[in-house]
């Protein structure tokens, strides 16, 4: 059964050929949004099979790797000779992940034959898409550093194809080129920053190559497991890999592209940019546990790093107006929490977070694509209101998104947040101020999901009537919505904590995959302390004030929120142009970048040294010729000459050697 | 007699030739003087096939006789096209085969 795993895999890559190849001439775009939707919801069956069947097997059976063929294979005859795979590993993480990839990802391609409709390149998104699919398999599936850093690169040429989707578009770009960037530069700056922390992760490679002779994950996390906790190596390996997940997973410092990368259609949004690629660097954190738990260090870098996005994020978020900027913010910032999670060592609560968050925050993005659409393209909240008696269904399923993101008790986001709360302030490698940060993010994370939903749903109507008429979105866009905010509703059920009655079921099931880590860390089982209730009702209470806070200053007395920003104009202008964060970078790295590619490698090395190199080369054998030739005089018998006589240098040779 | 002489002989016939192919002008000239370096050749090639008392040397060297007429054939049709063309069989005349 478990050898089944490939097919999961190959199926989103055959209909990426399918439509890629043949997708133009398909004229019905219900045939290619079936393809594109179908080949995901098989792997999604599939997988779905394979988890029912792993339910049944002993913990120590439920992992398998499938090998297919070897990929790259160097025989150097030393130890550290280079072979690599292509095999696909199945364990109870790689099937969580997977089953979140591709069940969610098959509702958001059902959603987008709905949002999606009409549009001239309408093959060519749902093949970007099963690419996307096959990539993230790829990378959450790959049984060795060099397969997930495969799919981990096709990961970013998915989300840099599907930001530009739109590729003429103007759009409003943080910082640069202001007025003039179309969509396809917001593309450019994803792609240009992941690809700084992609260098991370490359240099982070080598270094696992070079230190345990092997890419295979089994290989080096088996040789991991005997080290003793600490040293120079580890921590640069860990910090490296740490700084790639911070580029894919938009942490500071390289969160910049993410707000930028709604440029692309929404649902790209939903999928790529909230549910599945931007948690990939959690995902590398939480597989390769085993090494971080070698560097305590690292982990403590990880935890502030993960604490200061949750609210760095979070205060940017109180004031955007674009409703998919606001989104995109608490993404990061939600992030922000997952690596809280394992910066303090709670793989698990990590990872459910990740499952819930896929679960709620897809459903948001879906919704605000359904406002978006509903509302003839237009995205700034300070021009909606009023739409819930026009979208029901969509309000509906808002509501129980923004009530899970909040951390409202029984929704999924209450126990996935509080579990990572709880293990900032208990673990050994928590401490007061990590949970601090995590208790107010929560707080702000209510506040302007909030703001967010009372602004657009609620309240007076703020549009034009005759140009905008609100309408409930169809049918392929509202079942994936309330599926979503089931699954939203429901999901943390999974994990519910000891202290609240629960077995806490993905603990048992992922304690497999950490057991080494945690062994190493000194990390044992803890009963439930009086502690645990008193903050978890403290988080409740906080995150429940915050919306209280946003329903009084949104909803009943809407100048204070005036008075606020006219009482604080600075702090309002520095949250507004976020930090200025892209300003910086702007002239700090961009600018200086780009002079000195202008002036010295364009102008200089390029022109000069390499064009000059190439033209000099051709301009000396021009010149050589030109007094070389003149030996071949056109006499044959001149030739004869030279022939007999090197014939003569010959026998001599011979002769007299 | 001893092959040496046998020997002797066709040394000095090819190396007539050679020097007949380096100096003259006179294309009929410069290929009858490869001829004669041809022939040399086959007269070393008899030499040791009697010196030797193996037949098979007599038996190449009538190839390579016929081989010769065949080339003699062909050499002369070029001169007499290359004559036709220039209105001159010298050789220091004909250096078109340059550049």
């Amino acid at each position: 059964m478990l050898s089944l795993a490939p097919y999961i895999v190959l199926f989103p890559l055959v209909g990426f050929a399918v439509l890629g190849l043949f997708g133009h001439r398909f004229k019905n775009e219900k045939l290619v949004g079936i393809i594109g939707s179908g080949a995901v919801g098989l792997s999604f069956l599939t997988a779905a099979a394979m988890f029912i069947h792993m339910l049944g097997l002993a913990p120590d059976q439920r992992k398998e790797i499938i090998e297919l063929f070897t990929w790259i294979s160097t025989f150097t005859g030393t130890a550290t000779s280079l072979s690599v795979s292509v095999a696909y590993q199945i364990d109870q993480l790689s099937i969580l992940m997977v089953l979140i990839i591709t069940g969610v990802g098959f509702l958001i391609h059902v959603y987008s034959i709905g949002y999606m409709h009409g549009d001239p390149g309408f093959w060519k998104f749902f093949a970007y898409m099963n690419l996307f699919i096959f990539m993230m398999l790829n990378l959450v599936m790959g049984s060795n550093f060099l397969l997930m850093f495969l799919g981990w690169e096709g990961v970013g040429l998915c989300s840099y194809l599907l930001i530009g989707f739109w590729h003429d578009r103007k759009f409003e770009t943080g910082g640069y080129k202001p007025g003039t960037a179309t969509t396809s530069d917001a593309a450019k700056k994803a792609f240009v920053v992941n690809r700084i922390g992609d260098f991370g992760f490359l240099l982070g490679m080598f270094l696992i190559f070079t230190t345990f002779g092997s890419l295979d994950f089994d290989t080096v996390f088996a040789r991991a497991a005997v080290l003793s906790v600490g040293g120079g190596v580890m921590f640069w390996i860990t910090f490296l890999l740490f700084v790639g997940a911070t580029g894919k997973s938009a942490q500071i410092p390289l969160f910049v592209w993410l707000p930028d990368a709604m440029a692309g259609p929404t649902p790209v949004s939903a999928l790529i940019h909230a549910a599945t690629m931007v948690t990939a660097g959690v995902y590398m954190v939480a597989r390769c546990s085993i090494l971080f738990a070698l560097s305590p260090e690292t982990l403590q870098v990880i935890a502030v790093v993960g604490a200061l996005t949750v609210l760095v994020a979070a205060t940017m978020g109180l004031v955007q107006n674009d409703i998919k900027k606001v989104l995109a913010y608490s993404t990061v910032s939600q992030l922000g929490y997952m690596f809280l999670a394992m910066g303090v060592a709670a793989f698990t609560a990590g990872i459910f977070h990740l499952l819930t968050h896929a679960f709620f925050k897809a459903l948001l993005f879906l919704g605000s694509g359904a406002v978006i659409h509903a509302m003839h393209e237009e995205q700034d909240i300070q021009k909606m209101g009023g739409l819930m008696k026009y979208m029901p269904t969509t309000f509906r399923t808002f509501v129980v998104g923004a009530f899970a993101i909040a951390g409202i008790f029984p929704f999924a986001g209450f126990f996935s947040k509080d579990e990572i709360l709880w293990k900032a302030f208990s673990s050994e490698y928590g401490s007061v101020f990590l949970w601090l940060a995590g208790v107010l993010g929560a707080a702000l994370t209510a506040f302007y999901m909030f703001r967010l939903l009372l602004l657009t749903f609620e309240g007076k109507e703020r549009f034009d009537h005759h140009i905008v008429h609100p309408h409930e979105a169809p049918k392929t866009m509202t079942v994936p919505l309330i599926v979503l905010g089931v699954l939203s509703l429901v999901g943390g059920f999974i994990g519910i904590p000891e202290s609240l009655g629960g077995g806490n079921a993905i603990e048992h099931w992922l304690a497999p995959v950490f057991e080494d880590a945690n062994d190493k860390l000194g990390i044992g089982y803890h009963s439930p302390s009086a502690m645990e209730y008193v903050l978890m009702a403290l988080s409740l209470g906080i995150a429940i004030g915050g919306i209280f806070v946003a329903r009084a200053m949104y909803l009943k007395r809407l100048e204070i929120a005036e008075n606020l920003k006219n009482r604080f104009p600075g702090l309002y202008k520095v949250l507004w142009n976020k930090y200025y964060v892209d300003e910086v970078y702007d002239k700090g790295v961009v600018t200086p970048t780009v002079r000195l590619s202008e002036s010295l490698l364009w102008k200089g090395v390029d022109v000069n040294v390499i064009d000059g190199a190439v033209n000099g080369t051709a301009k000396l054998m021009n010149f050589a010729a030109h007094y070389v030739r003149l030996i071949q005089t056109g006499v044959a018998q001149m030739y004869a000459v030279v022939f007999v006589g090197g014939i003569l240098v010959v026998i001599a040779w011979i002769v007299f050697r | 007699m001893t092959i040496q002489a046998y020997l002797l002989l066709s040394a000095i016939t090819f190396i007539l030739g050679v020097i007949g192919v380096l100096t003259r002008r006179n294309a009929i000239i410069v290929f009858m003087s490869i001829e004669l370096m041809l022939n040399s050749v086959n007269l070393s090639l008899i030499a040791f096939s009697a010196y030797l008392g193996d037949v098979r040397g007599q038996m190449l060297v009538f190839f390579v006789m016929t081989v010769a007429a065949a080339e003699a054939a062909v050499g002369l049709a070029i001169i007499i096209a290359l004559f036709r063309n220039k209105r001159t069989v010298n050789l220091d005349e004909i250096n078109i085969l340059k550049w």
